[in-house]
């Protein structure tokens, strides 16, 4: 979330998802948001029969489209051609939002500058859209009385990520459609509680609520609070540094709650092959999983139907999660367990409840402050909530303020994916999820009827390609790519255009990740998940 | 209203009047999502200087109107369309799984329905399985219509549709498909405004009614939106999820994985034990022994290594509390910034 973070102050949402229905134009860019994010797209295709108009950009034909007024069909990886082109002809025609620019904003010239070199014809040929498509798109944006930007991990599973998601936040910026209700950029988070890790300061850089732990202050903060003489400065690894690190042999010990990187982490082998280095494999996690056969010691957690505590929702609103029944076995809190650790290695935390946990987290954490569990009982409260009088915040930046003073735009330039297709390897392979399954399927394939809907894996492959191959709906294929290869069923949709190919990572029979690349942004430390090389041949 | 004064907003309707002040008006068609349709009758009054009875649903409040709720001539005609409806259907609550939520029954009960006095009629439609989530007996429809509103107009999944005509008439799929070809996403939401047992969840059948189970608020795991969710326990066993109705962020809707993956909870491939790598093997041993061998290696590392050499990576699928003590563990206790969570997924 480091992109929005920088033009605008906070990673997160800017707006509330009851909001949607009222947002006149719905600009849903590289999320698959019937599938992904179903409840989201309730109010999207409410929004549509109330006479809002829906414009989806994505290189597939996602079953979204079907409410959609205008589709526009960019090649994976050629977001920020496309954004700037589309900012480009904003300005040419005076529809930018002149009175918030010079009011609010930071960096117009720099932004005008870089974008006038993207005209659509120079960015169609980029994207494989006609000049005219963009122009169409640039005069629905331009035009509207508001828009609502709505993006998921199209956008940031790049390796310009970070640059992707500034170029949304720009468009808005310079639309003025921040700082108001059903307007915005809006990120809308994969798993149940990504926004509240991020929140809590599972994060190299920052402490909760995103307090810098660069800054001497924030540390004696913490240090004070938690009688802690001194707290670590610099900056810490992130995750494909840390992989990295085992491979040079920097890193000894792994820590991993409840990630199975074997299944979501890019270019499996890699994975793999630190995994078995490592001297010490700590897995805590509620199944055995692919990641786990690798640990030295596993320690069993409990799930969320058998804990207390909260989730943070994808809006910045703090939910509460309740016990309903009894773990099974031995297995404990993640807290507890954690805690645990800490008091045998000589600091004891001294917590007995998760809300006595939470008291703390509000006591550090301005953002959050007005936030107990009591006001929460009924209805969650969104962050930023500074005292137990505020009623928490539906959307952002209501009075123009931001964290960084002003709203800055952070012009992008285009870049290609890390890998394009070639001689050898001519088709991308770009991967995401379906309705029917979840993340690496640890839970959803252990549900019952789930599997009865969605078996196995399969690899969209265009009717052009599949003919030009020889391959039929149902046959297997082989797929391969520079790290790897992988079987698996093929199903011929023109959902894919030609020369693009679509799989998910639930399946670990056949899962994208043995042939995803592991190039990633350089300033989130996202990979690339989204785009590939690969070839198909007929198994 | 029943001779009560009451005051109230221009263009609010007799029944939310009536429900706002505890007045009991029964509706089978009407569900405060899908709102008014006009289809069952079932909440009239008696209104003075009006003719005939009025739908309460759809008659919005005036000033001066004087309402009747329950006069005799109000319960003959409700208790005349229940027992139309229990004639028109198969509805033997005994072995239904709707039984105790059922609002068919809840209104015949209040009525003092004990049988139809009308003949049943034969309706014996087939009964479609075809969906590994849901069932569908339109053997026990009452035409509400609650579930075509609310697959259309709500989650607009525009999967269903009232078919055929008079005796016939029925809820079907598409083209009338089986549900489970159809283009159906298995949200539930048909399920769950159902005001019968002509839609029920199939994982649920047999596990438990209505008076048998605890019910607990709490968040959806899946994805971001944070869904509120009602898990339904028996036995230490969740066997059914809804969706919280009324509340931000979903207001009762729910997609197929919120509603219906929620049995990995009790799967026997769950861990039970810490394990620890003895010879090469993963054993069960005690939490003593797991937490002290992870502690002490922990902390050897810590000294000849450094703190550096130690790194962390959290869990998105946690809750908060969890993370920051997982935070708090990895900068306090072991002193390093190395923690990181997949922030992408
Ligand atoms: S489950 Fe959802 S999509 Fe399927 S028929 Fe019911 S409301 Fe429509
Ligand atoms: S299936 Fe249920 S909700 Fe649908 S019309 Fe029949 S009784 Fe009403
Ligand atoms: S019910 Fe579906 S949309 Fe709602 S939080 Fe769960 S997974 Fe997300």
């Amino acid at each position: 979330m480091a992109g929005l973070a920088s033009t605008l102050g906070a990673g997160a949402m800017t707006n509330s998802i009851r909001e949607i229905e009222d947002v006149p134009v719905i600009f849903v860019i590289g999320s698959n948001t019937t599938e992904s994010h179903p409840v989201v797209s309730y109010f999207m295709k409410r929004a549509v029969k109330k006479g809002s108009r829906l414009i989806v950009a994505d290189p597939r034909r996602i079953d979204l489209t079907r409410w959609a007024t205008r589709h526009f069909q960019h090649r994976v990886g050629s977001d920020i051609a496309f954004l700037n082109a589309v900012m480009n002809e904003i300005i040419r025609n005076g529809w930018h939002d002149r009175d918030f620019i010079e009011k609010h904003t930071e960096g117009f010239e720099q932004l005008r500058e870089t974008v006038s070199r993207y005209t659509p014809e120079y960015a169609g040929e980029i994207c494989g859209l006609r000049a005219d498509e963009i122009r169409e798109l640039a005069r629905i944006l331009g035009t509207a009385e508001k828009v609502g930007l709505f993006y998921t991990l199209g956008i940031t599973e790049h390796i310009t990520g970070t640059d992707n998601v500034r170029s949304c936040a720009n468009l808005q910026i310079l639309l003025g459609n921040i700082g108001k209700a059903s307007a915005g950029v809006n990120p809308l988070r994969g798993q149940n509680n990504v926004q509240g890790a991020c929140d809590m300061g599972v994060l190299p850089d920052v402490y909760t609520g995103y307090q810098k732990a660069a800054f001497p202050d924030v540390r004696r903060k913490f240090e004070a609070a938690w009688g802690i003489e001194k707290l670590p400065d610099g900056e810490g690894t992130k995750i494909p540094a840390m992989f990295d690190g085992i491979h040079h042999g920097d890193v000894r010990a792994l820590y991993l709650i409840g990630e199975n990187v074997v299944m979501s982490e890019p270019n499996q082998a890699h994975t793999v092959s630190a995994l078995k280095k490592v001297d010490l494999l700590i897995v805590q996690d509620i199944f055995m999983n692919e990641t786990a056969e690798h640990a030295h010691v596993i320690l069993p957690a409990a799930c969320f139907a058998e804990t207390e505590g909260t989730f943070t929702n994808t809006e910045r609103r703090v939910q509460r999660v309740r016990k309903a029944v009894e773990p099974p076995g031995l297995a404990r809190d993640d807290w507890w367990i954690t805690a645990e650790l800490a008091r045998r290695m000589g600091y004891d935390m001294g917590y007995t409840s998760a809300e006595q946990i939470w008291e703390e987290i509000r006591s550090v954490t301005p953002s959050m402050s007005g936030i107990a569990y009591r006001r929460i009982d009924h209805k969650g409260l969104q962050w930023p909530c500074t005292d137990e009088q505020h009623s928490g915040t539906c959307y952002l930046y209501c009075d123009n303020v931001f964290p960084c003073g002003k709203a800055t735009f952070r012009p992008a330039e285009w870049k290609p994916p890390a890998e394009v297709p070639d001689e050898e390897y001519p088709f991308v392979l770009t991967t995401g999820r379906r309705l029917w399954q979840y993340h690496t399927g640890t839970q959803t394939r252990k549900s019952g009827g789930f599997n009865d809907i969605c078996p196995e894996e399969m690899i969209e492959v265009n009717p052009d390609d599949a003919r030009g191959l020889d391959i039929r709906d149902g046959d297997y294929v082989f797929v391969f790519s520079r790290r790897g290869r992988l079987k698996v069923k093929a199903w011929v949709t023109d959902r894919v255009t030609p020369g693009l190919c679509f799989m998910t990572f639930h399946f670990s029979e056949a899962c994208a990740n043995v042939v995803t690349n592991n190039a990633f942004d350089p300033i989130a430390g996202t990979a690339e998940y989204k785009a590939c090389a690969i070839r198909l041949e007929r198994a | 209203m029943d001779g009560r004064h009451i005051q109230t907003v221009d263009g609010n309707t007799v029944l939310n009047v009536a429900r706002q002040n505890r007045i009991y008006i029964p509706t089978l068609c009407y569900h405060p999502k899908t709102r008014q349709a006009g289809k069952c009758r079932m909440c009239v009054v008696e209104v003075e200087r009006m003719p005939g009875l009025q739908t309460a649903c759809s008659l919005a409040a005036r000033e001066g109107m004087v309402i009747h709720t329950s006069t005799q001539r109000v319960v003959e005609t409700r208790k005349m369309i229940v027992e139309l409806l229990l004639a028109n259907g198969k509805h033997n609550c005994i072995a239904c799984e709707a039984n105790g939520a059922c609002e068919l029954q809840e209104v015949a009960y209040r009525l003092g329905i004990e049988k139809p006095s009308f003949p049943i009629a034969e309706r014996d439609m087939p009964v479609d399985t075809s969906c590994p989530m849901i069932i569908r007996d339109m053997n026990k429809c009452i035409h509400c219509y609650r579930c075509v509103n609310g697959c259309n107009n709500i989650v607009v999944n525009e999967v269903l549709e009232m078919g055929y005509r008079g005796s016939r008439m029925t809820v079907v799929c598409d083209t009338d498909k089986p549900m489970g070809e159809s283009s159906c996403v298995v949200c539930g939401e048909c399920v769950q405004l159902c005001p019968t047992g002509a839609l029920v969840e199939k994982k649920a059948m047999g596990k438990g009614r209505e008076w048998d189970t605890n019910q607990t608020r709490t968040t959806c795991p899946y994805c971001g939106v944070g869904c509120q969710i009602r898990l339904h326990v028996r036995d230490n066993e969740i066997i059914k999820v809804t969706g919280e109705e009324n509340v931000e962020p979903n207001f009762g809707t729910l997609c197929v994985k919120g509603r219906f993956g929620y049995d990995f909870v009790h799967s026997p491939h769950r861990l039970r034990k810490p394990l620890l790598r003895k010879n090469g093997r993963l054993e069960e041993v005690s939490w003593d022994a797991a937490l002290d061998f992870t502690a002490e290696k922990l902390l050897e590392i810590k000294k000849t290594s450094g703190p550096g050499s130690i790194v962390g990576i959290g869990c998105a699928r946690s809750t908060n509390e969890s993370n920051y003590v997982m935070m708090k563990f990895m900068r306090a206790v072991v002193g390093t910034n190395n923690v990181d969570h997949c922030a992408r997924t």
